[in-house]
C-alpha cells in the first residue's frame, strides 16, 4: 500500500507502477466529465472533430461540481465524485481514443473499463464519495469550462489541482479490480447471512 | 399570522442548514463508525468523511456537490391560514437557496434534458403534506442525492414468503447496490400498503433519528437483524471494504392487500442531510434539527 504523488501529463510507466490499494495524490490538470460529456466527446471523435482540450496523460474526473462566478472567473465550491458505473458504457473508448491515464470517481467500474485500463495503461482512483469540500480544497483554479450548454453538472470543467486525493487505486493497469473482489466476497458472505437468518 | 415570506425564509435557512451541517445524531453515528471500523481503507474513507463534514460546517459550503432533489415534508396545523400559499413559498425558497447557498441545479426535463437551473420544475420540489391539529407549520427538508436514490428497490414479493422474503430482498438489494449509494448508508425499509405506499414509507423512515430505537420491539429486532446482516457483507465505507456498510436501518409498515407483499428499500448516503423547523402562529421559529444562533 504505497503512496505516490503524480503530476500530469502522466506516463504509462508511472501508471504501471501502481497496484490496487496504493494511494495517489494528483497534481496538474483534471477534467470533469459525466455521462453527457463522455457522449459528446466520443461523438466529436466519430465526426473527426477536434476536442477542446488535449486529454493525453491527463486525469478525467466523474464529477458534476458546484461552481460559483467570482472575480470574473469561476470558483469551485464543492466537487466530490459521482457514481462511475454510469460511464462504464463509454470509458473503454474514452481511454483508447483520448489516452487519459487516470479516471477518478466513486463506486468502481466494470470489466470492460478494467480491460481497457490494462491494455492502454490507465488506473481508476476512488475518491471518497460526498467529500466534496475536501476535494474542492485541492482545486486551485478553473482553467476553462467547455460545453457549458450541458448545464453546470454535465459541462466539462478543466481544473488545475494540487495534491488532489487521497485516491485509492481501485483498478490498476494489471487487471486487478478491488471493487470486483469486494463484490465477489459479498456474494460469498450472502450465503452465510442467509444461513444465519434461516432464509 | 404565518406569512408567505416567513415560510420562504425558513425554508431557505433549512436548505442551507441541511446541506452544510449534518444533524447531531448522524455526526455521532459517523464518529462511532470511524471508531468501530477495522479495515484500513474503510477507516481512511470515514476519516475523509469526518474531515469533510467539519470543513463544510466551518466554511459554510455544501458538504457534497450533489445537493439533491429537494423534498419537503410539511405538517400543517389545521388552524393555520393561508396554507394555499405554502407551496409557492417553498418553490421560491428552493430557487433562492440555489443561488444563495449555493445548491447545484438538479432539475432536468426528462424529455429535453434541459436543466431549469434553479432546482424547480414540474412536481419539483416535491411536497408531502400532512394536516395536523393546531396552529403551527412544521417543515422538514430532505435534499435527496442521486447516487443513493438510483439503487432504491421495490419488490412485489410473494405473501407466502412473508418476513423471510423481506429479509432476503433487503440483503440482496444492499449487496447489489454495493459501493454505489456512498456507504455507510441508512436504509429505509417498508413493507405493505401498495407499491407507492411502501416506497413513500421507506423514504419517510429516513427522517427518523438514528439514536432512538424503534418503539415497536418486533420492528426494533428486525432493524437490528438487518443492520448486522448488512454489516457482514464486507462492502464497507465507500464500498472499498470494511465492516460498516450501514449506519442504521429504519423499518416501517402498512397493512397489506391479502394478495400483495410490497417491500421497498430506499438508501440514504452517509451525507444524511435533513433539517426541520416549526413556525408558530406569532411568527416565532423553532429549529428542531440544528442549533441556530
Amino acid at each position: 500500500m504505497a503512496i505516490y504523488k503524480l503530476r500530469t501529463p502522466i506516463s504509462e510507466e508511472d501508471v504501471r507502477k501502481l497496484r490496487v490499494n496504493d494511494t495517489v495524490y494528483l497534481t496538474g490538470v483534471l477534467v470533469t466529465a459525466r455521462d453527457a460529456a463522455h457522449r459528446r466527446a466520443l461523438e466529436l471523435r466519430k465526426e473527426g472533430k477536434q476536442m477542446p482540450v488535449n486529454l493525453e496523460g491527463m486525469a478525467v474526473f466523474h464529477c458534476g461540481p458546484i461552481v460559483e462566478e467570482a472575480d470574473g472567473g469561476w470558483k469551485v465550491v464543492a466537487a466530490g465524485p459521482t457514481t462511475s458505473s454510469r460511464m462504464d458504457m463509454f470509458e473503454d473508448e474514452f481511454i483508447k481514443n483520448f489516452k487519459v491515464r487516470v479516471v477518478v470517481g466513486k463506486g468502481g467500474m466494470g470489466k470492460k473499463t478494467a480491460d481497457a485500463m490494462k491494455r492502454y495503461g490507465a488506473f481508476y482512483g476512488a475518491l471518497t464519495g460526498g467529500a466534496a469540500v475536501l476535494a474542492a480544497k485541492a482545486i486551485k483554479r478553473v482553467k476553462s469550462v467547455e460545453w457549458s450548454d450541458l448545464g453546470m453538472p454535465e459541462a466539462m470543467w478543466v481544473l488545475e489541482v494540487k495534491d488532489f486525493g487521497p485516491l485509492t487505486v481501485a483498478i490498476d493497469a494489471h487487471g486487478n479490480n478491488l471493487f470486483e473482489t469486494i463484490q465477489n466476497n459479498a456474494d460469498e458472505a450472502k450465503r452465510k447471512i442467509y444461513k444465519k437468518l434461516e432464509l | 399570522m404565518i406569512t408567505e415570506k416567513a415560510v420562504e425564509n425558513v425554508a431557505v435557512k433549512l436548505l442551507q442548514l441541511a446541506v452544510t451541517e449534518l444533524p447531531q445524531d448522524v455526526k455521532e453515528a459517523l464518529r462511532r463508525a470511524y471508531h468501530e471500523e477495522e479495515n484500513a481503507v474503510g477507516k481512511a474513507q470515514l476519516k475523509a468523511i469526518l474531515d469533510n463534514v467539519e470543513l463544510a460546517e466551518k466554511t459554510g459550503a455544501p458538504m457534497c456537490q450533489d445537493t439533491g432533489v429537494v423534498i419537503f415534508y410539511v405538517k400543517a396545523g389545521s388552524q393555520v391560514e393561508g396554507l394555499d400559499k405554502v407551496e409557492e413559498a417553498l418553490r421560491k425558497a428552493t430557487g433562492r437557496a440555489t443561488r444563495e447557498v449555493p445548491l447545484r441545479p438538479n432539475a432536468v426535463d426528462p424529455f429535453t434534458q434541459k436543466n431549469t437551473g434553479n432546482n424547480t420544475g414540474r412536481h419539483i420540489p416535491y411536497i408531502h403534506w400532512k394536516v395536523v391539529p393546531g396552529d403551527t407549520i412544521e417543515i422538514t427538508v430532505l435534499p435527496k442525492g442521486g447516487g443513493s436514490e438510483n439503487v432504491a428497490a421495490l419488490g412485489m414479493l410473494s405473501p407466502s414468503q412473508g418476513i423471510k422474503g423481506l429479509k432476503k430482498f433487503v440483503i440482496d438489494t444492499v449487496i447489489n447496490a454495493g459501493a454505489k449509494p456512498c456507504p455507510p448508508t441508512i436504509l429505509g425499509v417498508a413493507v405493505g400498503g401498495g407499491a407507492d405506499i411502501a416506497i413513500k414509507l421507506a423514504k419517510e423512515a429516513l427522517l427518523k433519528p438514528l439514536n432512538q430505537p424503534n418503539p415497536n420491539p418486533e420492528l426494533a429486532k428486525l432493524e437490528q437483524e438487518l443492520r448486522e446482516a448488512a454489516n457482514s457483507t464486507g462492502i464497507g465505507p465507500m464500498g472499498l471494504g470494511g465492516k460498516i456498510t450501514v449506519l442504521d436501518v429504519k423499518v416501517d409498515y402498512a397493512h397489506r392487500h391479502p394478495a400483495s407483499y410490497p417491500a421497498a428499500v430506499v438508501f440514504q448516503c452517509w451525507a444524511a442531510r435533513r433539517a426541520s423547523a416549526r413556525i408558530y402562529s406569532d411568527g416565532k421559529v423553532e429549529y428542531l434539527s440544528h442549533k441556530v444562533a
